[in-house]
C-alpha cells in the first residue's frame, strides 16, 4: 500500500471497505460490491453547466421568493403571503421554533448553497480553486442535508387543496417559481460535489 | 478485487467530509471515535479523522429518545386552529389527514400520512433496529440494514411537510373575524422531532452494521 497515492483508492463511507479507483466512463455508477451504496459516479454535467444550472436556480429562487405564492379569497376580501410572509407570521404566532426551521431550511441554507456553489465553480471553470476554497467546502457538507425547498412545494400543494374547501384559491407565480427549483434541484441532486476535491480539476470545455 | 478488505485493516481511514483515503496511526485509541480529542485531521480538509463517528451510539440513541419523546405530544396536541365566525376547531395531525382524505383528496391524504405517520415511525423502528442489531454485532441481513439505513436518510427530511402546510395556512387565512389559522404547540413538537430525528441518523455510523462478528463469509 506504501506506493499507492492516497487518492487513487476510494473507501465506501457506510461499510468501510476499500477500493481502487477506476476511470468511469459517462453513465456509470460505481456501487459497493458489499453494502451496494453508491461510491462514485459519472458527472455527466461539465463545470460549465453545472454554473448555468447554479445561476439559473439562483433566478428563479429569487422569483420565488419575491413573488407571492397562493392567494386566498372569502367574501371580496383577498389575503396573499411569500415565503417571508409565512416566516414573520409563525414568528409573530408564538411559533418562533417554527419559524426560524423555515427560515433555515428554505431560505437561509439554500441560499447559501447557490451562492457557495456558484463561487466555487465559478473558479473552478478556469481551473483554480477559490479564496477559501476548504471552508466552504467543508460548509457545503454540513448544510446540505436541511435545505428542503422541494418538500415545500408539497406542502404548498397540500394546503392549497385544505384552503379550497373554504376559500377562493388562485396560485401565484411564486409557486411555479418553486415548481421549477425543484426540478433544478432534481437535476442537480445526481451530481456528487465531492469530484470538487479532486485535482487537477476538469479542464473548461 | 475478490477479498473485500476493509480500510480498518488495512490501516487506513476516510476522511467523513471530503472522503479523502488516510493513514491511520495503528494503536491510537483516540482515532476509535470514543474520544472527541482532535488526534490527527484531515490533510485536505482539515476535519478529525475518526475510524468511526464519535459516540455513535449513546449518540444516536440519546438523539432518537428526545425525538420519541418530542413524538408523543407532537401527535397529542394540536397542531393548528382554524377559527370562523361560529365555530373553533382544533387539529391534530391525524385529523388533518382525514378532513384531506373527506375533502376528496385521497392521494394527498396518503402523501401526507406517509410524511407525518409513516416516516417518522419508520425512523424510530428503523434505527432502534439498527442500533440494536449492530451493537451485539449480529450478521444477520447485512445487506438490507445497510438498505434500510440509507432509505431512512433519504426520505427523513420529508416529514416537514406538515410543518409547512401550518406555516403557509397561518399567512394565508387571516381574515380579521371571517377566518383565522393560528399554529398551535403540536406543531413546534412535530418540527423538533423531524429535526431531532434527523441528527439521530446522521449521528449513526453506518459502518457500524458491518463491525460486528466475521464480515467475510
Ligand atoms: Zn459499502
Ligand atoms: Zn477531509
Amino acid at each position: 500500500m506504501g506506493t499507492t497515492p492516497p487518492t487513487a483508492l476510494l473507501i465506501c463511507e457506510h461499510c468501510d471497505t476499500v477500493y481502487r479507483r477506476r476511470a468511469l466512463v459517462r453513465g456509470d455508477v460505481a456501487l459497493c460490491v458489499r453494502c451496494d451504496a453508491e461510491l462514485e459516479r459519472h458527472h455527466a454535467l461539465s463545470v460549465n453547466a453545472m454554473l448555468a444550472l447554479i445561476l439559473t436556480a439562483f433566478i428563479v429562487f429569487v422569483q420565488a421568493n419575491m413573488w407571492p405564492i397562493v392567494t386566498l379569497g372569502l367574501s371580496g376580501q383577498h389575503n396573499s403571503t411569500t415565503l417571508w410572509g409565512m416566516i414573520i407570521a409563525m414568528w409573530r404566532e408564538q411559533a418562533q421554533v417554527i419559524s426560524v426551521l423555515v427560515a433555515f431550511t428554505l431560505f437561509f441554507f439554500p441560499l447559501g448553497k447557490m451562492l457557495t456553489l456558484g463561487w466555487l465553480l465559478w473558479f473552478a471553470r478556469r481551473g483554480r480553486r477559490a479564496p477559501g476554497f476548504v471552508r466552504l467546502m467543508v460548509a457545503l457538507h454540513h448544510f446540505g442535508p436541511w435545505t428542503m425547498s422541494e418538500v415545500f412545494v408539497l406542502g404548498a400543494l397540500v394546503a392549497i387543496v385544505k384552503a379550497h374547501t373554504y376559500f377562493d384559491v388562485v396560485a401565484d407565480p411564486g409557486i411555479y417559481a418553486y415548481a421549477a427549483l425543484t426540478l433544478l434541484i432534481t437535476i442537480f441532486a445526481g451530481v456528487d460535489l465531492r469530484q470538487l476535491w479532486d485535482e487537477p480539476l476538469e479542464s473548461p470545455a | 478485487m475478490s477479498a473485500l478488505l476493509r480500510a480498518d485493516e488495512l490501516g487506513l481511514i476516510a476522511c467523513r467530509v471530503c472522503g479523502l483515503v488516510c493513514r491511520n496511526v495503528p494503536g491510537d485509541e483516540r482515532l476509535n471515535g470514543d474520544d472527541v480529542g482532535d488526534a490527527m485531521a484531515c490533510p485536505r480538509c482539515g476535519t478529525t479523522l475518526h475510524r468511526r463517528k464519535p459516540n455513535s451510539y449513546a449518540r444516536t440513541w440519546a438523539l432518537l429518545i428526545a425525538a420519541f419523546i418530542m413524538y408523543i405530544p407532537a401527535n397529542l396536541l394540536p397542531i393548528m386552529r382554524t377559527a370562523s365566525l361560529n365555530d373553533v376547531d382544533d387539529n391534530t395531525i391525524i385529523s388533518g389527514v382525514v378532513e384531506l382524505w373527506r375533502a376528496g383528496s385521497p392521494n394527498l391524504a396518503v402523501i401526507v400520512f406517509t410524511a407525518s405517520i409513516v416516516v417518522p415511525v419508520l425512523k424510530f423502528l428503523a434505527l432502534g433496529a439498527l442500533l440494536v442489531s449492530s451493537q451485539l454485532g449480529s450478521d444477520w441481513a447485512r445487506v438490507q440494514r445497510a438498505k434500510l439505513f440509507r432509505l431512512v436518510e433519504l426520505i427523513g427530511y420529508w416529514s416537514m411537510l406538515d410543518v409547512f402546510v401550518v406555516a403557509l395556512l397561518t399567512a394565508l387565512v387571516r381574515f380579521s373575524v371571517l377566518s383565522l389559522v393560528e399554529p398551535l404547540p403540536g406543531v413546534i413538537f412535530f418540527g423538533l422531532t423531524v429535526v431531532l430525528t434527523m441528527l439521530a441518523s446522521m449521528s449513526f455510523d453506518p459502518r457500524l452494521i458491518w463491525d460486528g462478528r466475521d464480515i467475510d463469509e
